[in-house]
Parts: structure tokens; sequence; C-alpha cells
């Protein structure tokens, strides 16, 4: 049985864990896995890689699901309310100060030239981040034609994300069905 | 109030579609404020990347608040972060309640064998559109590429990249 929480702690601790992630996404597993898992309990190894999975396979960002998660496990809906605004709320606030106080800056000289500077930086971190995916996801032909032809069809027929991404998830399950059963042909035989 | 109901909306569905996290949502982004809304150019969503690289918190949220902030305020910015965390909140908390095997359902990892591979064909088309944005001449193609190299190579984390980036422009602009 887990242990129980109060809805504060559940709400600092994550607060805590949004405040330090700097970068999103993976960057945040080390010290989400030394707070909910070494500190408090609320969670034990395997069930916070069985919780990655999940993450991995719906949508949104890590941090947001791990908090819905681990919220609802300990105090129930509450907690999980408690534990999401905890983990969303210091980069809102960071980001409303940002947002406030930038247009002040904006059309300084100075400015200007550090972002001359950052954008094709930006731009780099986008083909990292391609680099990386690639990397642990296009193992197959499959995969290679879905990503090249999914790149085509948008530069060519400026086809929407949602509809192009849902006919590739339509073409993932024909293909995975149709693959399923020659293996089990093949093991007829 | 019509505002603030497009930016929940628009947020919503960028939340819900956002398989993988991170970079795998810039595509949506773009469709949906830039290109359909008109609430940020090219160069200002840039600049929210990397602003939202260098600050805590996912890249989606920061981009939600950032985004509701410049349209509508301070309410803007509320509705729309409520809207990109909502679909992932509901889901998991239905993933907990209801159904922890969602892994290893067939069909769901027939749907993820396709959706997967389409994020890179989808980022990549960003990473077109946001190049033709920012690489404009000799110097900044020349910053993209020392900033490639020092991620790939240099395994570099994306702060210093930002930062030495930062000097570049200072320096060579």
């Amino acid at each position: 049985m887990k242990k129980k929480t109060s809805l504060f702690d559940l709400f600092f601790t994550f607060f805590k864990i949004g405040a330090f992630t700097i970068g999103g996404g993976y960057a945040m597993l080390p010290l989400i896995q030394k707070e909910v898992i070494e500190e408090h309990q609320w969670l034990d190894t395997e069930e916070f890689t069985a919780l990655l999975a999940i993450a991995e396979m719906t949508p949104g960002p890590v941090a947001v699901n791990t908090a819905t998660f681990v919220g609802y496990q300990t105090v129930g809906v509450l907690g999980s309310i408690a534990a999401t605004l905890g983990v969303v709320l210091p980069s809102f606030l960071i980001i409303l100060c940002i947002a406030i106080f930038l247009p002040r800056f904006a059309g300084h000289p100075v400015v200007e030239r550090i972002f001359y500077g950052i954008r094709p930086a930006v731009v780099a971190l986008i083909g990292y981040a391609i680099y990386n995916l690639g990397r642990k996801i296009l193992t197959n032909s499959f995969a290679y034609a879905v990503a090249l032809g999914v790149f085509l069809v948008q530069l060519l027929f400026k086809i929407p994300p949602i509809p192009a991404l849902l006919m590739a998830a339509g073409a993932g399950i024909l293909y995975s069905n149709r693959h399923q059963k020659q293996m089990e042909e093949r093991e007829a035989d | 109030m019509k505002l603030l109901g497009d930016l929940f909306f628009t947020f919503f569905k960028i939340g819900a579609f956002t398989f993988g996290g991170g970079y795998a949502m810039l595509p949506l982004i773009q469709d949906a404020v830039i290109n359909k809304h008109g609430w940020l150019t090219l160069t200002e969503f840039l600049e929210v990347i990397a602003i939202a690289e260098m600050t805590p918190g996912p890249i989606a949220v920061n981009t939600a608040t950032f985004v509701g902030y410049r349209t509508a305020g301070v309410f803007g910015s509320v509705f729309a972060s409520l809207g990109v965390v909502l679909p992932s909140f509901l889901i998991i908390l239905l993933i907990a309640r209801f159904f922890r095997g969602l892994t290893d359902l067939p069909w769901a990892q027939g749907f993820f064998s396709g959706v997967k591979p389409a994020i890179i064909g989808l980022i990549g088309i960003a990473l077109w559109r946001l190049g033709s944005a920012a690489l404009i001449d000799f110097k900044s193609i020349l910053i993209f590429l020392g900033a490639l190299l020092l991620l790939i190579k240099g395994r570099l984390h994306p702060i210093p990249v930002i930062m030495l980036s930062a000097l570049c422009g200072l320096l060579l602009a």
C-alpha cells in the first residue's frame, strides 16, 4: 500500500520539480526519481518505469503526466489536481513575467543582436531533436517511409499536422496487423 | 470571450496531440498559432522556443502561457495553459483509475509504430520553415552549423549553446 500524503506536500513537491526542470522532457527524470521514489516513496522503481511507458504513449509533457498519476495514486482526484497545478505553476509564473517585460526590451539594438544569434541556434536545437528521435525511432524501412511521407505530404499539399498524424497511425495499425499475420503464417508453415 | 475560448480550444487540441512531448508539439503550434490564427510570427516563435528552453517547465506550457498573454493578457495565459495541460491530465487520470495495460495492447502498438515516425516528419517540416526564417545570411548559417556541431559532437546542454550563440550574435551582428 502506498504512503498517504497531504495535498500541500504533493503541491509543494511538484512545484519544486516544476521549478527546476529546465529544458523540459527527460531533463526532469532524475529530480522526479529522487523526490517521488527515494524521498517520499510515492512510487517504486517498477511503477515509475511503467508510468514512463504510459507517458510515452499518451499526449502531454512527462512532468505533467507523472504529477497527475502520482497525485491520483496517493490522494485521489484532488491529489492529481494539486500535483498537476504544482508542476505547472513555476513555469507559468516565470513565462508570464517574461511575456510582461519582454516588450520593453524589444527593438533595443543589443537585444536584437542577441536574438539574431539565438534564432539559428534554436533551429540547430530542432535539428538535434530530430537527430536524437531519429536514432531511436527510425529503426526499419516502414518508419523511414512514414517519416519521409509525412514530410513530403506536408511540404507539397499543406495537410495540417493532426490529419497527417492520424493517417500515419492508421498506416501503423494496418502495417503491424499484416506483419503479425505474416509471422503467424510463417509459424503455421 | 471568443478569444479566450479560441485560445483554450487551440491549446487543448495541441495538448491532445503532442505525443512524445517537447519538440513534437512545435509543428502543431506552428500550424495553429502562426498559420491559422496569426498570434505569433515565425521570428517571434523562434524567440519563444529559446525562452522556453532556458526557463523551467515543459515547452508546450511555456508557449501556451506566452501566446496566451500576448493575445489576451493574464486571462489569456491562464486559459491557454489550462487548455494545453487538460488533455494529458484527463487521459492519465483515466489510465490511473481504470486501466494500466495500455502498453500491451496490439492495436496501440500499431498506432504508435505509425505516429512516432510521423512526428519526425512533422518536426522536419518545422525545421524547414523555421530554418527559412532564421538562416537569412552567411553569419546565421555559420551560427547554426556551430550550434549543431556543439550539440551533436560536443554533447553540450542546450542552455550553454543558446548562451554561446547569443554571444556570437552580439559580436557578429
